[in-house]
């Protein structure tokens, strides 16, 4: 076998190459290098142009200055208070959500786990359904559960709990049910993942020497699930930080979360530099919560290796 | 004390599958409904499928939306799978940590961040190379291979690290050219992966709502921009047939894959199986 031509080898190595390089030139030009544009942009002003706001460089003869940049972006989003009320808001809805998740989730989580092996396919295949359906979609579901003459108002009318309908939809209550019904599979998939794979016999040998469930549970299961719980909330938190669909469409009018507040600010008032900004803060408030779990992915994987 | 806690998980269970159906199975149930009025209900009928059939605007949006799915997804399919052998076969390399990195962050970054942050890419490629000229299904399209990538690229990974690296090792210990080793060893063990994938970088694309509308351009309306402009303004009946068939067709979709791969790994455990058994 001729194996070790010269001209193998160098195909060897090219095609190393093109797999590593191939997607790495993909998501640098595409996912990464955007971010920079983003920033640049942050410091520009808005004019009516095409594109809609003022370059950085100008080399033309008539520009008067061949470099150009303002802060005025981020000293707007520190004046007004729309930014900082949906920044917080955003933090806020995203927070209590993701804890509404934890404790929705994690029983399910633990309840598939130990499930016999037949039930645990048909259950997780039934969390993961709903997940490959129309996210769109599913958020429109829940207006016709929440609106006035929806669903849930109907039932509540008609059993004689209420006698007017109440306001659910477009309300935070709307948003929080969306968000938690939205990434509840999120929460649960590695939750399981990780539940799934401890030892249940430590648990026995706790319970046979005289230890409560409960305390079962907080000393050995609650600790050992940590990693789960880790990565499942950050999978809730930090697409829920950002996210515009819900609030459009099951929020109030004072539902301001950033996502939409970016959406509108971009859509509505086209003020691209401003937007940018509003993109460029939001990143900065992300990037903690990203590096801690894709710190968390990279121990994960090396742990199977 | 055990049956007390059976009993709670069983609730937990009931309570957080209903949580998770009734709101689809109700929707299912009023695309049926007669009544123009969403919420009473008047009698059985089929009148909205059979208006979404006479509106062209759902039609094209539909069939824009999945072309464009059906080519994002195979190029996301390629690149993450590409992208996962990069991370689990390829050993160290400079830049493997940010190459982590870029995969990692698509699978939760805010959706508006992507889609402005792609938009803005767009027009000052526009005023440097004038490319890509008119925004529209192309635009869209690279948006979507972006983000889908990242989720082939982690399926992809979690099966290449879950397989037996010694049949790999070995064709290349008899002389097999790595690339030849790929397509003959690697490729057919990680199909199953690359096709689930596909099928969720396909369901992705054909769902994105906030990408296509910064990308896009005055021409392209996918069909969730469409439909997110009806129902802006509340529940329409004809909405509910739309999306009662989009469900259905993903739903049964979803399950027959899920059977056959499931049939596969149950036929190569048994392969395996024999093989052992042959040996002895």
């Amino acid at each position: 076998m001729s194996s070790n031509l010269p001209q193998q080898r160098i195909m060897d190595i090219l095609w190393r190459r093109f797999v590593i390089v191939a997607p790495y030139l993909w998501l640098f030009i595409f996912f990464l290098a955007p971010f920079a544009i983003i920033f640049k942009i942050s410091f520009a002003d808005p004019i009516v142009a095409q594109p809609p706001f003022t370059p950085l460089f100008n080399f033309s003869v008539q520009a008067d200055k061949w470099f150009y940049f303002t802060l005025d972006n981020y000293r707007f989003l520190l004046e007004d208070n729309l930014y900082w009320i949906s920044y917080l808001k955003s933090f806020k809805i995203a927070f209590i959500s993701t804890c509404l998740c934890l404790l929705i989730g994690y029983p399910m989580a633990y309840a598939i786990a130990r499930a016999s092996p037949v039930w645990r396919n048909v259950l997780l295949f039934l969390i993961i359904l709903p997940f490959w359906t129309s996210f769109l979609l599913r958020v429109y579901a829940w207006m016709g559960m929440l609106s006035t003459h929806g669903v849930i108002n109907n039932l509540l009318i008609s059993i004689g709990f209420i006698d007017q309908p109440l306001k659910l939809l477009y309300t935070d209550f709307a948003v929080y049910v969306g968000i938690v019904y939205s990434y509840l599979p999120f929460m649960i998939l590695p939750l399981f993942a990780n539940l799934v794979k401890l030892d249940f016999d430590l648990n026995e040998a706790a319970a046979d020497l005289g230890a409560k469930p409960l305390v079962i549970f907080r000393d050995i299961t609650l600790p050992l699930s940590i990693p789960g719980i880790i990565a499942g909330s950050l999978l809730v938190f930090i697409p829920a930080l950002g996210e515009f669909v819900i609030p459009a469409l099951l929020g109030g009018l004072d539902t301001l979360m950033i996502g939409r507040t970016l959406y509108d600010e971009f859509f509505s008032n086209r003020d691209w530099p401003l937007s940018s900004a509003v993109a460029t803060v939001l990143l900065l408030i992300l990037v903690l919560p990203m590096m801690i779990f894709q710190h968390h992915q990279i121990n994960e994987t090396d742990y199977q290796e | 004390m055990n049956r007390q806690r059976s009993t709670f998980l069983i609730t937990v269970l009931c309570f957080g599958y209903a949580f998770l159906y009734i709101p689809i199975i109700m929707v299912m149930i009023y695309s049926f409904n007669d009544s123009r009025i969403v919420s009473v209900w008047g009698g059985f009928s089929f009148r909205w499928y059979l208006a979404l059939l006479d509106n062209r605007q759902i039609i094209e949006a539909a069939l824009l939306s999945l072309r464009i799915a059906f080519i994002s997804a195979t190029i996301a399919t390629i690149l993450g799978t590409l992208a996962g052998l990069a991370l689990t076969r390829m050993g160290r390399f400079r830049g493997r940590i940010l190459f982590t990195g870029m995969i990692v962050a698509p699978l939760v970054m805010p959706e508006v961040i992507t889609g402005l942050s792609l938009l803005l890419l767009f027009v000052s490629l526009q005023d440097f190379i004038g490319w890509p000229g008119e925004r529209g299904a192309t635009t869209i399209m690279i948006g979507h291979i972006t983000f889908s990538m990242a989720y082939v690229a982690v399926i992809v990974q979690s099966r290449l690290m879950s397989m037996d690296q010694s049949l790999e090792e070995a064709a290349m210990d008899l002389g097999g050219r790595p690339f030849r080793v790929m397509i003959d060893i690697t490729l057919p063990i990680i199909a199953p992966a690359m096709l689930s994938g596909w099928l969720l970088a396909f369901t992705l694309s054909l769902d994105d709502l906030v990408i296509a509308s910064f990308v896009s351009g005055p021409g392209a309306s996918t069909l969730p921009m469409w439909i997110y402009s009806k129902i802006r303004l509340g529940v329409t009946p004809d909405i509910n047939a739309l999306a009662t068939i989009i469900i259905t067709i993903v739903s049964i979709g979803v399950v027959i894959a899920g059977w056959l791969m499931l049939r596969q790994e149950k036929q190569r455990q048994q392969d395996v199986q024999l093989a052992y058994n042959n040996n002895l």
